[in-house]
């Protein structure tokens, strides 16, 4: 699956430290496959503890919509949880900005075709105003070209060139390693740091 | 001469199997730790690729984050953790591996049975699908958490694609006052430096109050470094590092033991290395800490009131968070009132740890008004435990001692902690939720815990020592 041009209107969630706890709450890891995490993602914030829906939290409102999730500062910290990711995923998000990620979850989203991109708070504080203002604001995301379109501005984002590579041709790592097997067989016999590795 | 290194650089560059222009490194991993919540995914993408576990005998896997904690003979209640439990169970078997399952004598929390069976080893590059993965750096390696994909990665390949992080130092210098333990030390750092300050970087602890901290303490600071974001902690290999793995069951022996140990010896830190970022603090600044929270970052020294003014995300997320707790900006944490004691989770079950509580609660009673759980990491300190009769303290004092496993530190099995109730806690997480759906954390040390156990409220443990 490749990533390919994203065109859609926001959901906000201008929270900081969103931990991977909130998007996807450890009694939900339980499942052995990695679909259907979607309908317990932000679990907790977005329902009550009788499931009924909280009326105030984002994802309950109709006002917004859309495949790209707008988050605060130091987005999906705490555990290393891909099931954050299948749930993001899951839901039907294919990007989320932040104006800062936490290391584990950004390498998550990239192995699960999500694309997290880093903006700068002044940015990131212009798309909240911007999506609040008008809901169904439009941002474009073309992975290609790096770049972010808004309200008539084109900021552009970093990735690095492997990982893109990855997303816009669809590869992921453990084939590309396949094929370095030998590389890998060379390096075992020949490591001077080894004699100590038992069991 | 050559160019000066630092610990990190040392263990990482011996891991490069390749390093290609426009790729990330490709990283050579010594061992992999693997558990029920985070493998079964990854079992299914071997099969779907139709390939075998590259290295079975480098992989370790045990049964943890699902498991109870009472009636460990008994089939799991909970039919969920039974099956994913079982699962592992299944996937070692068809792919050659030896499980270290319930009820196994080397069970227990992954970060604890690592070190504690000897295959955590100074100079390794470890991983586990788990961020707390962090912890084995006590023991001078490079050891870090990964999500699931990155699972079947190192399952298919023994190798992962990693960019290189960004150095960081942190020194503690100077001598601990009495009743504050390693964990204040983390807390506090983490409190200075914020739950994202670590983010991009490996934490090298550093100074004289860490040298002096014994292996097991070592490993309750680098296991929260992911607490402020870092991908990994680690801390140099010395004397104390060499006397705790000595004799250890996959310890090497003999003449293995000789070699191993002149390598080891070369690993800290040379002299002139620089670090991307630096940071220096002095041990007597640090108190008892504890969190008012819904994040690690939010804690305060316990002679202190919560701020009024937010120090880690906005004022909004401040209000949120302490609304969540049920506290008051400029509150002062003493006196706070308790509902339950959890004393447990791969930041704090070891050995060590139970012995400074049973030690502190000897001869005490707990309080009527609290509930007190007290969870050892492995079967092994389980065991060791009973032998040194700490589990007849804590009966006699009012504690439950359980088996095994991660427990209430995240309350996937049954160790959950009520809707709106108080829990001090020796875990690493105060997120909203984290101890059971509306439960409300406050982190803390063994000691703070033992003595909020015996009074029913935050004490200043100081006052009872």
């Amino acid at each position: 699956m490749s990533f390919q041009i994203v065109r859609s209107s926001a959901i906000p969630l201008p929270i900081e430290n969103v931990d991977t706890d909130q998007i996807i709450p450890a009694r939900f890891l339980k499942a052995t496959t990695r679909e259907g995490f979607g309908e317990n993602l932000f679990r907790d914030w977005r329902f009550h503890a009788d499931d009924t829906p909280k009326g105030d939290f984002v994802l309950n409102n109709s006002t917004y919509s859309g495949s790209i999730l707008v988050a605060g500062k130091n987005f999906g910290c705490g555990s290393s949880r891909e099931h954050a990711a299948w749930a993001i995923a899951d839901y039907g998000f294919k990007v989320v900005i932040s104006s800062f990620f936490a290391d584990i979850f950004k390498g998550n989203a990239l192995n699960n075709n999500i694309l997290p991109i880093q903006v700068s708070e002044e940015v990131l504080a212009e798309l909240f105003d911007l999506i609040h203002a008008d809901p169904s604001s439009e941002l474009t995301i073309n992975l290609d070209t790096q770049t972010l379109q808004f309200n008539n501005q084109e900021i552009s984002f970093d990735i690095n060139p492997y990982k893109k590579t990855c997303l816009l041709k669809g590869y992921d790592d453990i084939e590309y390693i396949l094929n370095q097997s030998e590389a890998i067989t060379a390096f075992e016999a020949n490591r001077k740091d080894a004699h100590f590795l038992v069991g | 001469m050559a160019t000066p290194k630092t610990l990190f650089d040392k263990i990482w560059d011996q891991h490069i199997v390749q390093a290609k222009e426009g790729y990330p490194d490709l990283v050579y991993i010594d061992r992999h730790f693997i558990h029920e919540v985070t493998s079964p995914q990854a079992f299914d993408g071997l099969r779907k690729r139709n390939i075998p576990l590259a290295r079975p005998n480098q992989t370790v896997a045990t049964a943890d984050h699902n498991v109870p904690t009472l009636n460990q003979h008994l089939p799991i209640q909970e039919v969920l953790s039974r099956f994913q439990v079982d699962t592992l169970v299944s996937n070692c078997k068809s792919f050659g591996l030896d499980l270290y399952g319930l009820g196994h004598e080397k069970q227990g929390i992954v970060h604890v049975i690592g070190p504690e069976l000897g295959l955590t080893q100074p100079g390794m590059t470890i991983v586990c699908g788990d961020s707390h993965t962090s912890t084995h750096g006590a023991l001078g390696c490079i050891a870090f958490g990964i999500g699931t994909s990155q699972v079947e990665c190192v399952m298919a390949t023994q190798t992962l694609l990693q960019y290189k992080p960004k150095t960081m130092r942190i020194e503690i210098n100077g001598t601990l006052e009495k009743g504050v333990l390693s964990k204040d030390i983390i807390l506090y750092i983490i409190s200075q430096i914020s739950t994202s300050g670590g983010t991009g970087y490996f934490v090298e602890y550093a100074g004289t109050a860490i040298e002096s901290l014994s292996m097991e303490a070592r490993m309750t600071i680098c296991n929260m470094s992911i607490e402020m974001g870092a991908r990994g902690g680690m801390i140099a290999p010395d004397e104390t590092t060499f006397e705790y793995i000595k004799g250890r069951e996959y310890a090497p022996k003999g003449e293995a033991w000789d070699k191993a140990l002149t390598y080891w010896k070369s690993l800290p830190t040379d002299e002139g290395a620089t670090y991307d970022k630096m940071y220096v603090y002095d041990a007597a600044d640090i108190e008892p800490m504890v969190t008012y929270g819904t994040n690690p970052g939010m804690g305060i020294g316990i002679s202190k009131p919560i701020p009024d003014v937010a120090v880690n995300g906005t004022e909004k997320d401040m209000e949120k968070a302490l609304n969540y707790m049920g506290l008051d900006a400029r509150q002062v944490m003493k006196g706070q009132k308790v509902d339950y004691v959890f004393i447990g989770s791969c930041t704090n079950s070891r050995i060590e740890d139970l012995r400074i509580v049973a030690d502190f609660v000897k001869g005490k009673k707990k309080s009527d008004e609290v509930e007190v759980w007290v969870v050892p990491g492995s079967k092994r300190v389980e065991r060791q435990a009973k032998e040194e009769g700490l589990d007849l303290i804590f009966q006699e004092v009012g504690f439950q001692f359980r088996q095994p496993g991660c427990s209430a530190c995240l309350g996937m099995n049954e160790d959950k902690i009520p809707a709106g109730k108080y829990c001090i806690s020796t875990s690493n997480r105060n997120f909203e939720g984290r101890q059971g759906p509306g439960a409300r954390t406050f982190l803390a040390s063994p000691l703070m815990a033992a003595a909020a156990a015996v009074t029913g409220k935050i004490t200043d443990v100081r006052e009872m020592i």
